[in-house]
């Protein structure tokens, strides 16, 4: 049984499709990443699963949560904030928008566990709340401390702190390090990845750092023009990509290269709504031919393999 | 084919029918907007009075038409005397270093907390009372306004990286000014303008009122407004048309000037 | 040839310069709290030189290469480019470094006046300085770039970020200068763009001679790009050396907590988990 089972999401705005049919499980305690560069339609993904859409941004499809007995498509706001929060939480970008800043921390943190019921008084919550500072590694005067008085790094954990405050089956993390220095963001994905380990929560990490991505999760998957290009663990995808978009976006991010330069993809990413009809990858992909004018039909398992008509490499073991 | 602007198209419409009135006024009203006729005071809507009349017996559409001769006048002098030296102090303030910077800006803040119509009584003592001198103070206490806004927008573009880069490819304040933050600041004077707009045609109102504005017979829509009270219960309707006046002027130069602010903005040109 | 550099002297010469900052007042009484953005700073790039800065936010990194710009003074110390001393140059004395020193920067949104066609922001630096701007010259600016000429007539919210970065380095090339200071270049570039710009830069580099200061938080862009790197820490350099060196082996404990902390695909592959990354464990590896 999987946490979260996605299935043929679609996520448009008025005429515009921004992410076509987009398959994704994550299994329990499974740590899974999705890449992408900007306009691949992987933080519309994250939002259609939390319900946090804008309002003329429409998703239809399926996204069924372990634990719950409906869709979280279609569902209403009450019964998806008695969700988020428990089931499934959050870290976004930006740690210093995620917190109230009239609230003291300690405040901040305990709420969300009373706000669920998950601790019986607001006594326990507080006593919860320095047991869960304390596990992000921030000394427990901090609870009486307001959100500007912290650095982002320290924002950062509180914002994980509070997403795991209530044990939940899912955590998504959207770019959760991408504001914070090298330093800063080592120790903020490992307790990231501790505290999932500690308490066998899933994980959905979406970033565009394909080597943060290697490092964090198990399996991967690529996102490109609103579509998932190509699936599998991570050591199989960055080692022996089938697609080309993959192919080219390992290139071009190895700076270890011999000589000075770079490989490089062709072209610029399109804006929203403007890729190509079929192979969304067609007008940048240097093995493009007329038959790519077709949407290339996924080839592998669910959880492994890609959709290109004209694949790199070998098949996956 | 670019697609023409809502606002602008409405604000343009509600503007141009406004300046029409005033223009028209010239030539012909249904009365003379100052005769008084004592046989039909306050007199309701009829067909030979549409508005009706007022205590004296004055027709309110004649005085409407000939009153919105006024209200431009008064919006033309006090928001070009507002932004003619706000705008440029508020910039100046922007681009200054420390102490001049706040020199100028604590010498605003002082006028800020001058009253506009203390002022505007002054200007009136000294130079005589009348609709300009009115509004020339009226335009010289919304300064402050005007210079604060339009300070804290070219602060965010002095604080902008191309603005860095024409410093060092060379370019000297003045340049700078014109060439970057300006047109940059344009949306700002522009709402600026619309809200100081509404501020004169109010403020007009009040000092007529105590007799330090437009002198009694030439009508003004403030005036009508402000003697329409004492017949608040008995006859709303001569504060009801006056005051659609100047809502819909007010309105009118809004959407005017948000329409203007778009129009003139790259980044929408060419939004699908 | 108008490239041709002064013989002799380095490029840009940083000598103990320390640049304090006073901090708004919050109170009344008392003395203006200081910041220290830079506590005695100096470096040397020599003419031709790749030279790197490397510091996380708020090192100071950005302070220096305003002062190396004369875009800000420092506090004490001294900045001689070219020979020249430019720390008290009053602004009519600085044309040398106004058309010999260019910048580029780091946002792709904010570093391009959004109302100026694409055009007149890259003929700005000639007009400044009084040579024709020519519309040959722009076309020939855009096409080194890798823009199509018609690029001119546009403006620059109708191009992505990548290109945008392209039309900043073509303004930057305009009055053909010596000396070319990126300021965190591709930080807010996609990965398959990131190494256009990259190599761009660096063909530019080659092609007219440049000297190049690149700054990043990146040490794996900077081991890229830059032969020689200096590492800012807390407003100081804490260590300098060839790039590969620096990163093969750092000798100052915050430049080996700084290499241990990038995650690469390659450790992560040969199995490195996020508790290698940090600086007790990441040190035995």
């Amino acid at each position: 049984m999987n946490v979260l089972e996605v299935a043929g999401l679609n996520v448009s705005v008025r005429d515009t499709t921004l992410v076509s049919d987009v398959d994704l499980t994550v299994g329990p305690g499974e740590r899974v990443g999705l890449i992408g560069e900007s306009g691949s339609g992987k933080s519309l993904t994250a939002l259609s699963i939390l319900g946090l859409l804008p309002e003329d941004v429409v998703p239809s499809g399926s996204v069924r949560l372990s634990g719950v007995d409906h869709d979280l498509i279609g569902a209403d706001e009450r019964a998806l904030s008695r969700i988020r929060g428990r089931d499934l939480a959050m870290v976004f970008q930006e740690p210093m928008t995620a917190l109230n800043p009239t609230m003291r921390i300690g405040d901040q943190i305990a709420e969300t566990m009373l706000i669920h019921h998950t601790h019986p008084t607001r006594s326990a919550a507080r006593a919860a709340a320095a047991d869960l500072l304390d596990r992000v590694q921030l000394p427990a005067d901090l609870l009486r401390a307001y959100p500007h008085q912290l650095s982002g790094g320290q924002r950062q954990r509180v914002v994980l702190a509070i997403a795991l405050s209530n044990d939940p089956a899912l955590l998504i993390c959207d770019e959760p390090t991408t504001a914070l220095d090298v330093t800063v963001q080592a120790l903020v994905l490992d307790l990231i990845v501790q505290g999932v380990v500690a308490r066998s929560s899933a994980l959905l990490f979406i970033t565009h750092d394909l080597a943060v991505v290697a490092t964090v999760c198990e399996r991967v998957l690529v996102m490109y023009g609103g579509r998932v290009v190509e699936s599998g663990p991570v050591h199989e995808v960055f080692t022996n990509p089938r697609h080309r978009y993959t192919q080219g976006l390992l290139a071009a991010s190895n700076l270890e290269a011999a000589g000075s330069r770079l490989t490089t993809i062709p072209g610029t990413v399109p804006a929203a709504g403007h890729f190509p009809s079929g192979c969304v990858f067609r007008n940048r992909c240097a093995h493009a031919t007329d038959l790519c004018a077709t949407t290339p039909a996924w080839s592998g398992t669910s959880t492994t393999g890609y959709a290109c008509h004209h694949p790199a490499g070998a098949p996956h073991a | 084919m670019r697609r023409l602007n809502p606002s602008l198209v409405a604000g343009g419409v509600i503007v141009g029918v406004i300046v029409a009135t005033a223009l028209l006024s010239f030539v012909w009203t249904p009365y003379d907007a100052t005769f008084v006729d004592p046989s039909v005071r306050l007199a309701t809507p009829s067909w030979a009075h549409w508005f009706g009349t007022d205590k004296f017996g004055r027709d309110v559409l004649s005085q409407i038409m000939v009153g919105s001769r006024t209200t431009l006048f008064v919006g033309v002098v006090a928001v070009g005397v507002a932004a003619v030296i706000g705008v440029p102090l508020g910039v100046l303030a922007a681009m200054t270093p420390r102490w001049p910077s706040e020199l100028i800006m604590r010498t605003n803040d002082l006028l800020l907390a001058f009253p506009a119509l203390l002022l505007a009584i002054m200007f009136g003592a000294v130079f005589g009372a009348s609709t300009l001198t009115a509004m020339v103070a009226i335009g010289i206490a919304s300064v402050p306004s005007f210079a604060r806004v339009i300070r804290s927008g070219a602060l965010q573009v002095m604080r902008t990286e191309y603005v860095l880069a024409a410093r060092a490819a060379g370019r000297k304040p003045f340049p700078i000014a014109l060439r970057h933050v300006l047109p940059n600041v344009t949306s700002l004077v522009t709402v600026q303008a619309s809200v100081s707009f509404a501020i004169a045609v109010l403020a007009e109102a009040a000092l007529s009122f105590l007799g330090y504005g437009t002198p009694p017979p030439t009508p003004s829509w403030g005036r009508m407004l402000q003697e329409s009270q004492e017949f608040l219960f008995s006859a709303p309707r001569l504060a009801v048309f006056p005051g659609i006046a100047i809502a819909l002027a007010v309105l009118g130069f809004n959407l005017l000037g948000d329409g203007l602010r778009d129009r003139f903005d790259p980044k929408l040109e060419d939004r699908r | 040839m108008p490239n041709e550099p002064a013989p002799n002297h380095p490029a840009v010469q940083v000598i103990d310069v320390v640049r304090d900052y006073p901090r708004p007042r919050t109170s009344l009484l008392g003395p203006t709290p200081v910041v220290h953005a830079l506590r005695g700073v100096s470096l040397e790039v020599k003419q031709g030189e790749r030279f790197g800065i490397v510091g996380e936010s708020g090192c100071g990194k950005s302070t220096l290469l305003r002062l190396i710009a004369a875009l800000d003074r420092p506090t004490a110390g001294q900045v001689v480019v070219e020979g020249t001393d430019i720390t008290t140059l009053p602004e009519r004395r600085l044309r040398f470094l106004r058309e010999n020193l260019q910048l580029v920067f780091q946002d792709p949104m904010s570093s391009l006046d959004p109302r100026m066609r694409v055009r007149d922001i890259i003929a700005e630096p000639l007009v400044v300085q009084g040579h024709p701007a020519s519309g040959e010259r722009v076309r020939e600016l855009l096409e080194a770039v890798g823009l199509s000429a018609d690029a001119g007539d546009r403006y620059p919210h109708q191009f992505s970020g990548g290109q945008r970065q392209r039309i900043s380095i073509a303004r930057a090339l305009a009055p053909r200068p010596r000396i070319l200071i990126a300021d965190e270049p591709v930080s807010a570039l996609d990965v398959s763009v990131r190494a256009q710009v990259l190599n761009l830069i660096s063909d530019l580099v080659d092609e007219l001679n440049l000297t190049l200061i690149f700054v990043s938080h990146d040490l794996s862009v900077v081991k890229h790009v830059c032969d020689r790197v200096a590492v800012m820490n807390a407003g100081q350099i804490v260590e300098t050396g060839p790039t590969a060196d620096v990163y093969a082996a750092p000798q100052h404990p915050y430049t080996q907590r700084l290499v241990s902390a990038i995650p690469t695909l390659e450790r992560a592959l040969s199995g490195a988990t996020t508790t290698d990354l940090l600086p007790s464990k990441g040190e035995t590896a």
